[in-house]
């Protein structure tokens, strides 16, 4: 029954959020809950020769300053830093562990005290002296020769090189992407409550609590059940709270120094040394026939990495999905900077790579004379490239339809710079995205109590996606109860197993794993309500029972039906209590992808050079939409990211300083309210029956894929100006 | 952010004595750049003198049919009180062009006059910068300069002032009172905001003890022809790339007044009388426009990565102008540029 | 006695009416309002999102206007009548701006939330946002990064009573 699952469903945590009753990482009391402030680096590369905390440790209030001198004892095997998501090649960053300095803004001392004000203050009596390292390099493009290829995924095909060289028709370019960073609303922050005998609870500002549960137990060598980690809600991460990050270690640290509970929270500027989307430089050629059909796709990707750590995603390899062509190479080179790490940031390696693709893709259909969109389907692949597969199900042509539709794409004029409103010209541009469709085992429990009344539980986290709802969602479908009637515990260590929540494949992977608890549950109530005297259920089959209404009930037959309560009543059950592992079936003969056809209209003041995104059209295919409301909203949030990646992102460094000059979010743009207009969201009906039971393929990331490119094109359109230094910011269309 | 003592002042007089009585204390009204720059510990008083109760929240018609407005009226409440939206309109267009909504409510007239520059350098104590340490050295001049000053600009500082509604007050012809130890006395604004030359630590000429009472606005609003154009990298909630406030008096199509002042391009709202005076008794053409905005960008000069800012000046000078000349001025709302 | 440069400033004793209880503290001068509503009030609601005025999480109603909490010293407000997100609903009863926007999901992560719906009560008050753009325009001063805010807009329309 689908009482629930597809249908536009009020978020079931929307009364905690909208009275401030939910609690975030940094907002837990705790007994004599001591503060704790970071003191960060401000050399990029060198050594601590001296740091002198005599003064900070008079400050009336202060507890203890601990540096890599003077700490509790930490792992020195880089096994125990390596966290579930951490890059398979490098050494993990330790915070407070040595004296070398490896990137500007590091952590060097934090400062504990009675309460934050203190805390903060008693920070700026800290005294560095450090041993700089002259030679640091920050700047990509400076070290661009330095890249170092790293192992590809996708296999070359046929000669692309040679293939481009002899195209009839051929674009090859520079795409610039800068650093940026994901600036969650809610600082990183976590409190760590000392439960006493070592044990603690630490509440983290995370995206996964049992990757950091894991990563705690392994560096500071404790056991599974010494430490308990929660993250209830989570105030946005997109990437950022994948990895466990320093101030869950400090604080921790600093709680075991101590022995008492301790919150550690950073501040704005400090988040800027956390991770970060890596500046890249995507170099695509396309080369064409004479008809448009592609003959070569070349693309090669150079991304900044820390000197520490290789951390690389599938920027190039996308057109293999996306456009047939017989000659391909891919290629994605690391540069190793003074830098932090950077980490997976909403759609990692796509929202870069098929940026540039797509605005390669425009560059050719204006070369070629096509219309953007006839040039995609001229290309269009039904099989995945690389491995040639099919897809689970593909309905990207849809998308284009649909998006062309709604928008009003055959009133345009190809022509640049040919469409105008007063003093503003007017353009319009579309591109393609794409995104797998990933999934990963999740476990969940249902208890279901003779009340009618159910609690889903699932360690997984939700960063604002909308998990507790969809999780509530299937629950009441399959269990035949009003949503009232179910509650959704997530984000604690304790709960059954799951990743780290991120990669858009938690809506799948949870939901099944709901589905599966379901299904035990329903099997016992089948068996039980059968055995009731005088059962109307007598003799039907136990797959023929389903739970509908608060009854266990005969599929297609309400009149054969025993009321939930009465059978557990029979069985003298309080509650039923069912935990179930979600395993997907492995299965290597298809492609698992979501797509999207965005389109978008800009206004480019003529003159100054002033743009504005007056409308949005994002026609996706994601398979089966668990809620339509919840859905639209992260469809909406990462065309508004696509906005700010196109228009406004953009981590400014003074590389003579190696650091960075706009950590805030002031001179960080990230869109504000008057920069957003018209954005229409539209899910193409994607029937997908090999994917999963569902026929889900999550929505987190696929919303931004596609976006910066259709608004660098439209921009183009606009203004004939091709700019391929991103952010396009008003002085590039000045000359 | 560093430890200060805190004093409230229950009168102007009490203000200039608490200022004289404790030095490196700074005066506190909306808090909105201090409390900022406290917590950037770039400010450092040893002391705040909360000025915020003092009853300077009045804003009065001045006998020659002027306008009289206490240092500590809000942003927002000058903005939308109706003497000003009727007779001033230019400057509660530029007052809303500001900030946000919130921080227009807490900061007060004065407090906007004082505000400091966002200069990366100025807000990063680990990176020389002379305005904060005399004598370190500029960072911006061969660093991270691409909102950085054009105009005015000295070998020590390439720094802007960030206010949008010094740039309206400056284009009003705004007199700006001071109380101090040794009396009161009135500048105009023009006068108030120095440029950097070898002293870029010191913003205004406001002396030392002296307190900012009241702005006082001249009769004349130019509430017919007036726009408040400003260009930054978002459509909201940013500081001014380039910003221009044009008043003009117009007889037919001839004009026999103008104004022109631009924002973040120097150290201080940026006039002309060379500019102005190129426009009086001249029609009020495109042509005319240009050859003001030359005048007014005359000497202009760019750093590493604002050349393009002269550019931009010249054709948001012109622009604004038009819209001024024609009655339609720019909407802080509706983004669309008139 | 420690010297000048590492001593704790004197404390001050304030009265802040928070949701209409008065709530009486001693603060270090150095205390913004913000901190003291979470650190010291346990009101938590107000959030934290960059404590520099920059993005309007802390909004927070003081004496009936929207202000950044992050950037006013609580000693300052001594005597004023502070509303936080935890003393808009009435008895159980959501204040139409918190239903409005559960209804046009107009949050995600939430973490923007109460300061969005504090500076939306501030916004009605005030009476100057009569269109979606100048609502946009007003509303400008709180960053969503989850990107919600064509709904936060529809949201304060049905609020506004406006379709």
């Amino acid at each position: 029954m689908n009482a629930y699952v597809g249908t536009a469903t009020s978020r079931v945590d929307g009364r905690a959020k909208v009275t401030g009753a939910a609690k975030y990482a940094g907002e837990f009391a705790a007994d004599g809950l001591a503060h704790g402030f970071v003191v960060a680096a401000t050399i990029p590369r060198g050594r601590i020769a001296r740091l002198d905390t005599s003064e900070t440790l008079k400050v009336k209030g202060v507890l203890d300053v601990l540096t890599h001198a003077h700490r509790p004892p930490l792992a020195d095997k880089d096994e125990a830093w390596k966290d579930e998501v951490a890059p398979e090649e490098g050494s993990p960053f330790r915070p407070l562990y040595d004296d070398s300095i490896k990137f500007n803004g590091q952590p060097i001392a934090l400062v504990v005290a009675e309460d934050w004000e203190t805390a903060k203050f008693a920070a700026t009596l800290v005294r560095v002296d450090y041993q700089e390292e002259q030679s640091f390099a920050t700047d990509l493009e400076a070290e661009r020769s330095k890249g170092a290829e790293v192992k590809q995924l996708h296999k070359p095909r046929g000669d692309a090189a040679r293939a481009l060289a002899g195209a009839s028709v051929r674009h090859e370019a520079d795409y610039f992407v800068p650093t940026e960073h994901h600036n969650p609303m809610e600082l990183f922050a976590t409190t760590t409550v000392w439960d006493g005998n070592g044990r603690l609870t630490v509440y983290d500002k995370t995206q996964g609590v049992q990757n950091v549960h894991k990563f705690l137990c392994s560096v500071f060598g404790k056991k599974p059940d010494d430490i308990r980690v929660l993250s209830p809600y989570v105030g946005g991460a997109f990437g950022s709270g994948l990895r466990p990050q320093y101030q869950v270690v400090l604080a921790t640290l600093a709680a075991l120094a101590l022995e008492r509970s301790v919150r550690v929270g950073l501040t704005r500027q400090q988040m800027y040394g956390l991770g970060h989307r890596p500046a890249t430089i995507e170099r695509v050629g396309l080369g064409a026939k004479p008809d448009g059909t592609l003959d070569a796709v070349t693309h090669e990707a150079t991304a900044v990495t820390s000197r520490y750590e290789d951390f690389s995603r599938n920027d190039t390899g996308w057109a293999e999905q996306l456009y047939k062509s017989p000659n391909s190479r891919f290629s994605h080179k690391l540069v190793r900077l003074d830098v932090s790490t950077p980490c997976d940031m909403r759609a990692p390696g796509a929202a870069s790579g098929v940026c540039a693709l797509e605005c390669a893709m425009d560059e050719l259909a204006v070369a070629l004379k096509l219309d953007p969109i006839e040039l995609r389907l001229k290309s269009y692949s039904d099989r995945d490239q690389s491995e040639d597969l099919p897809y689970t199900s593909k309905q990207l042509r849809e998308c284009y339809a649909r998006g062309a539709e709604a928008f009003g794409w055959s009133r345009r004029n190809p022509a640049p710079r040919s469409m105008r409103d007063g003093k503003e010209l007017v353009g319009w541009g579309m591109a393609t995205g794409v995104w797998e469709a990933l999934q990963m085992p999740v476990a969940a429990r249902i208890v279901l109590t003779a009340n009618g009344h159910a609690e889903v539980s699932c360690a997984a986290s939700d960063i604002g996606t909308g998990t507790y709802t969809i999780v509530a969602q299937v629950a009441a479908d399959a269990l035949g109860l009003p949503i009232e009637n179910i509650s959704v515990r997530l984000a604690d260590s304790t709960l059954p197993q799951a990743p780290v929540e991120g990669g858009s494949w938690m809506a799948a992977s949870s939901a099944h794993a709901v589905l599966g608890a379901a299904e035990d549950i329903r099997q016992d109530l089948a068996r039980l309500a059968s055995t009731m005297p005088a059962s109307p259920l007598g003799g039907v089959d136990a797959a023929d029972v389903i739970l509908v209404d608060g009854t266990i009930s005969k599929n297609g037959d309400k009149g054969r039906a025993v009321s939930i309560a009465d059978a557990m009543r029979y069985g003298k059950l309080e509650r039923l209590e069912k935990q179930k592992l979600n395993q997907f079936a492995e299965d290597k003969s298809h492609a698992r992808n979501t797509h999207s056809a965005v389109f978008a209209e800009v206004k480019v003041d003529e003159q100054l050079g002033v743009i504005r995104v007056t409308r949005v059209v994002s026609a996706v295919a994601a398979g089966r939409i668990l809620n339509t409301k919840t859905g639209r909203s992260q469809i909406m949030g990462g065309v508004v990211w696509g906005i700010g990646m196109a228009l406004h992102e953009e981590t400014v460094m003074d590389h003579r300083f190696g650091r960075i000059m706009n950590p805030n979010i002031a001179e960080y743009h990230i869109p504000v309210n008057a920069d957003i207009h018209d954005i229409d969201v539209i899910f193409v009906e994607e029937r997908d029956d090999r994917i999963n039971r569902l026929g889900v393929k999550g929505l987190g990331e696929i919303g931004i894929v596609g976006v910066p490119a259709a608004i660098a094109n439209a921009v183009y359109h606009a203004t004939g100006k091709r700019i391929r230094r991103f952010p396009i910011t008003l002085d590039k269309l000045l000359d | 952010m560093i430890n200060f003592q805190y004093s409230r002042a229950t009168d102007v007089a009490d203000a200039i004595l608490l200022l004289a009585a404790h030095p490196g204390a700074k005066l506190i009204a909306g808090g909105t750049n201090l409390i900022d720059l406290m917590k950037e510990n770039v400010e450092q008083p040893s002391r705040l003198i909360d000025i915020s109760r003092l009853p300077l929240r009045k804003i009065e018609e001045t006998a020659d049919g002027g306008l009289r407005i206490g240092a500590l009226v809000p942003n927002s409440d000058l903005a939308y009180h109706p003497l000003v939206e009727q007779r001033y309109p230019l400057l509660a267009s530029a007052i809303l062009a500001g900030a946000s909504a919130q921080l227009r409510n807490m900061a007060s007239v004065g407090g906007n006059l004082m505000q400091r520059t966002r200069c990366a350098y100025f807000y990063d104590t680990a990176t020389p910068c002379n305005k904060q340490t005399p004598g370190s050295g500029c960072s911006a001049i061969d660093g991270r300069n691409r909102n950085h000053a054009i105009l005015g600009t000295s070998a020590s500082c390439i720094a802007t002032n960030p206010s949008d509604m010094s740039v309206a007050l400056a284009a009003l012809g705004a007199l700006v009172h001071i109380a101090g130890p040794s009396g009161e006395r009135a500048m105009a604004l023009t006068d108030f905001h120095r440029l950097p030359g070898d002293t870029p630590h010191i913003d205004t000429d406001l002396g030392t003890g002296e307190i900012i009472t009241a702005i006082e606005l001249p009769p004349r609003g130019f509430a017919h022809n007036y726009s408040y154009l400003k260009i930054r990298d978002r459509l909201s909630y940013a500081f001014a790339l380039v910003s221009v406030a044009a008043a003009l008096e117009l007889e037919g199509d001839t004009i026999s007044e103008a104004r022109v002042a631009l924002g973040g391009v120097a150290h201080k709202p940026w006039r002309s009388l060379e500019a102005e005076t190129a426009l009086r008794g001249q029609a009020a053409t495109t042509d005319r426009f240009s050859r003001a905005a030359d005048l007014l960008l005359r000497g202009a000069t760019a750093s590493s990565h604002n050349r393009f800012k002269i550019e931009l000046a010249r054709r948001a000078i012109v622009r604004t102008l038009t819209q001024a000349a024609s009655a339609t001025p720019q909407s802080q709302a509706h983004k669309k540029i008139a | 006695m420690a010297d000048a440069a590492n001593q704790i400033p004197d404390r001050i004793p304030i009265d802040l009416v928070v949701n209409g209880v008065r709530r009486t503290l001693d603060l270090v001068p150095w205390t913004t309002l913000l901190d003291a509503l979470r650190d010291h009030l346990e009101l938590t609601g107000t959030k934290k999102g960059c404590d520099h005025g920059q993005c309007g999480a802390c909004t927070v109603l003081v004496d009936g206007r929207r202000v950044n909490s992050c950037l006013t010293l609580a000693v300052m407000k001594d005597g004023a009548e502070i509303t936080t997100i935890e003393g808009l609903a009435s008895d159980g009863a959501l204040h139409p701006l918190q239903q409005a926007f559960i209804d046009h999901d107009a949050f995600q992560c939430g973490y923007c939330t109460p300061g969005q719906i504090c500076s939306a009560a501030g916004l009605l008050a005030e009476g100057h946002a009569k269109n979606a753009d100048e609502i946009r325009e007003l509303m400008s001063g709180n960053l969503c990064r989850c990107g919600g805010y064509p709904n936060i807009v529809a949201a304060i329309q049905q609020a506004m009573g406006r379709p």
